[in-house]
């Protein structure tokens, strides 16, 4: 029997994947005997939501950017005409035999897949999808066949390092929190991403939450927390509500709650809203925000293995870190490290956003260059535009330049590079981008998420963005650069968390890249990349000009002019450079050079 | 219908409250649901029952970009200003939006019709420049686009006879 699969992650719904559900379930339940209807979390092709899948036995057939009409086509062809679409909405095909074929084959031949292993494959509302996937097969042997200690032996082998961005090695740190003592230990799992351009956890958090219970189940056992809480911010509310069905789900089976698959092992956790605190991401500050407090960082030591949260030993992974777990329990630290480099083991999910012709997930080995990730996986650059830079890290994170494009991502080689591997965003950026501008893009995000505790964070953020503002403008001087420097290394010396720690690297990587273009900003008051608003020309391109006078309407300095129905002009001398004409104009006529 | 049973989770919260530690962000986050926003009166009751200091829980509520001392218009608008969005030209979606409305981020229209805020990320990061209105996702916009959806929801709201929900005070 076929069976059909809808993509119905947030990017899947926000681009209409519920329409087209709606009118599958209608022509299924007058077909009942022919197919089945299901859903799917997040297969990764975000660029082609919404997208239907048909599986037939091995065979896998993906239609993308599916209407309600398209929808009703694949299912008269496909679905009971047993003919496949073979139009620029099939996908990606994949047949028995192994061979594949559609226009996004080297999107997923590319990828190995752990962590994103069931998104996009199994219904992430249904336990028993994820248990006929092998799912709690983890739970059952790291919880009925191992000691604690062997389930760290094992993760300490299999050489997996927190995929949160700082990469410790979770080993490590389980056994810190392991042999602390105490009468209540916890487990805590990080889902506030909160980096702009990430959306890794959200898409595993949609599409397989049960993993993630699975992930902090086994390491529950493992450290002897009886108790533990998922921290997930509330922009992501379908993640929360998958989580809680989930968590029911998950205990009417018994692998919450009391003796967990007959071991005698108890553990039950509950989901914590975040209430939109950037900085909550720092696991200190996580914890307070759990006790119901302002979300500011403590002091460390004591460290969270030995004082927590609610001061007992707490230990905290990422959602990606956690989704890994049960797999290298299940098939051997071996198999494992069997992917990626020596010192960076296993694969990483990246969201590619940006200037990327294909965005979406990615799920590489270690070590795979941004070059294969950017060209081979993102399909290269929008509108053939050339490829400047990519962002790593969000705001924490730096830009690597197009020339060094052969870094091979791992927790090794990005850090040399003065960006961080982050949490996995990757926002690709082309010749249009100015990297003054993008400096002061993060710098503004993370001068308004600064919590305000440590002097340097607070106020020396706000420094630096007033001298990125000003370059921005055109009004910078000659010393700027020199002050930039010197108060990021300032922020990051004088700082207790993360958060001020890393906050100059987007400044500090553009400086050590785009030295040009800052001077060029300052010296000749001049945005080579022709962003910077202040600092460009406004111009009418006359052919899509179709003299509807708006913007000459709008303009504030009366520096347009034109009759109706005919071409307009903007007067340099007189415009202010206010944008009021580019707004307003709705054939996309007016730019800026 | 919705109303009641919102107002039933905020107060049943707020009975159910036995003290124990870390309520406070889940009892002001069914407060907002509750009134849409967070009235003097709700910080007035949770700390009558929880004890803790009315500084303190406003402490809180201005720590947290998701709570709100000011009411809602019927359409909240989220221009989202993540990085893939930024690189999409997001700017221009807020000044176009806020041209259209005649407000700046962070405050409603007089009509009591819209309140324009940024955020973060929505997540939705190939879809971009992308707005939110209410539950909406909008993608792949251009200024033309974003008038018109926004046109669009003025004669929704101008055609259906529903009040315009900015949540009076009280319970």
């Amino acid at each position: 029997m076929k069976k059909i699969v809808v993509g119905m992650g947030t990017c899947g719904l926000s681009a209409g994947a519920q329409a087209a559900y709606d009118r599958l379930e209608m022509l299924t339940a007058a077909n009942p005997d022919v197919c089945m209807l299901t859903r799917t979390g997040c297969i990764g092709m975000c660029y082609r939501e919404p997208l239907v899948e048909v599986r037939e036995g091995d065979s896998r057939v993906f239609y993308g950017g599916v209407t309600p009409e398209s929808a009703e086509e694949i299912f008269s062809k496909h679905i009971l005409g047993n003919e496949i679409i073979d139009d620029d909405n099939l996908v990606y095909a994949c047949w028995p035999d192994g061979n594949t074929c559609g226009s996004e084959s080297d999107f997923l031949d590319l990828q190995e897949r752990i962590v994103l292993r069931n998104c996009g494959t199994i219904d992430p509302e249904s336990i028993k999808d994820y248990e006929e996937a092998g799912g709690y097969q983890g739970v059952r042997k790291a919880l009925t066949e191992m000691t604690p200690s062997e389930i760290i032996r094992t993760i300490k082998d299999s050489g997996l390092r927190g995929r949160g961005g700082a990469g410790f090695p979770t080993g490590l740190k389980w056994s810190f929190a392991a042999a602390n003592e105490g009468d209540q230990k916890y487990v805590v799992c990080n889902a506030d991403e909160g980096d702009p351009g990430a959306f890794m956890d959200r898409s595993v958090l949609e599409g397989d939450p049960h993993a993630i219970l699975e992930g902090m189940i086994i390491c529950a056992r493992a450290i002897g927390a009886t108790f533990g809480y998922i921290y997930c911010r509330a922009e992501y509310p379908l993640a929360i509500h998958r989580l809680e069905i989930a968590i029911s789900e998950a205990r009417e089976r018994g692998y919450l709650g009391t003796n967990i698959v007959g071991s005698g092992f108890d553990f039950d956790l509950k989901i914590k809203q975040g209430a939109g605190a950037f900085v909550c991401g720092e696991e200190t500050a996580l914890f307070a925000s759990i006790e119901g407090e302002r979300g500011m960082p403590r002091i460390r030591p004591p460290f969270p293995a030995e004082k927590g949260l609610w001061q007992k030993p707490t230990n905290n992974n990422n959602v990606e870190t956690f989704a890994n777990v049960p797999w290298i329990i299940c098939n051997g630290a071996g198999a494992f490290t069997a992917f990626g480099t020596e010192k960076s083991p296993g694969t990483k999910v990246f969201a590619l956003a940006g200037k990327v012709v294909h965005g979406g997930l990615a799920e590489v080995p270690m070590g795979t260059t941004i070059e294969d990730l950017v060209f081979k996986i993102g399909g290269g650059i929008k509108n053939g535009k050339k490829f400047k830079a990519v962002q790593m890290g969000g705001p924490s994170g730096g830009c690597i330049p197009a020339d060094m494009k052969g870094t091979p991502v791992d927790f090794e080689s990005i850090p040399a590079t003065g960006a961080i591997m982050g949490s996995g965003g990757m926002v690709v950026m082309d010749e249009d981008i100015c990297m003054v501008e993008i400096a002061r893009f993060f710098l503004d995000f993370t001068q308004k998420e600064s919590c305000g505790k440590c002097t340097f964070c607070r106020i020396g953020t706000l420094r630096m963005l007033e001298i990125l503002e000003r370059l921005t403008r055109g009004e910078g001087e000659p010393e700027d650069i020199e002050k930039l420097e010197q108060l990021s290394i300032q922020i990051k010396e004088a700082s207790l968390c993360g958060l001020g720690q890393t906050a100059p690297n987007p400044v500090q990587t553009t400086i050590r890249y785009y030295l040009d273009e800052y001077k060029a900003h300052i010296y000749d008051q001049k945005c080579p990349a022709g962003e910077c608003q202040a600092l460009v020309e406004f111009y009418i391109i006359p052919d899509k000009c179709v003299g509807c006078t708006l913007c000459a309407k709008n303009c504030p300095v009366d520096a347009i002019s034109g009759k109706v129905k005919e071409v307009h002009v903007i007067n340099i001398e007189a415009c202010v450079n206010c944008g009021k004409c580019i707004t307003s104009c709705n054939f996309g006529a007016v730019i800026t050079r | 219908m919705k109303t009641a049973a919102k107002q039933e989770n905020f107060n049943y919260r707020l009975w159910r409250y036995d003290g124990a530690p870390g309520e406070l962000i889940p009892l002001l986050q069914s407060a907002q649901e509750h009134f849409g926003y967070i009235p003097r009166r709700a910080i007035n009751y949770i700390a009558g029952v929880t004890a803790i200091p009315e500084s303190d829980i406003y402490g809180v509520i201005t720590f947290y970009s998701q709570f709100r001392l000011q009411p809602m218009g019927k359409y909240v608008i989220r221009v989202c200003a993540g990085t893939a969005c930024h690189v999409s030209g997001a700017k221009l979606i807020r000044e176009t939006v806020e041209d259209e409305l005649g407000i700046e981020v962070d405050s409603t229209t007089e009509d009591g019709l819209f309140t324009l805020n940024t955020v973060a990320c929505i997540g939705c990061c190939s879809l971009a420049p992308v707005i939110m209105i209410n539950e909406d996702t909008h993608g792949s916009l251009t200024p033309a686009s974003v008038r018109k959806i926004l046109r669009n929801y003025r004669k929704k709201a101008a055609v259906s006879s529903d009040s315009i929900a900015v949540t009076a005070e009280g319970v």
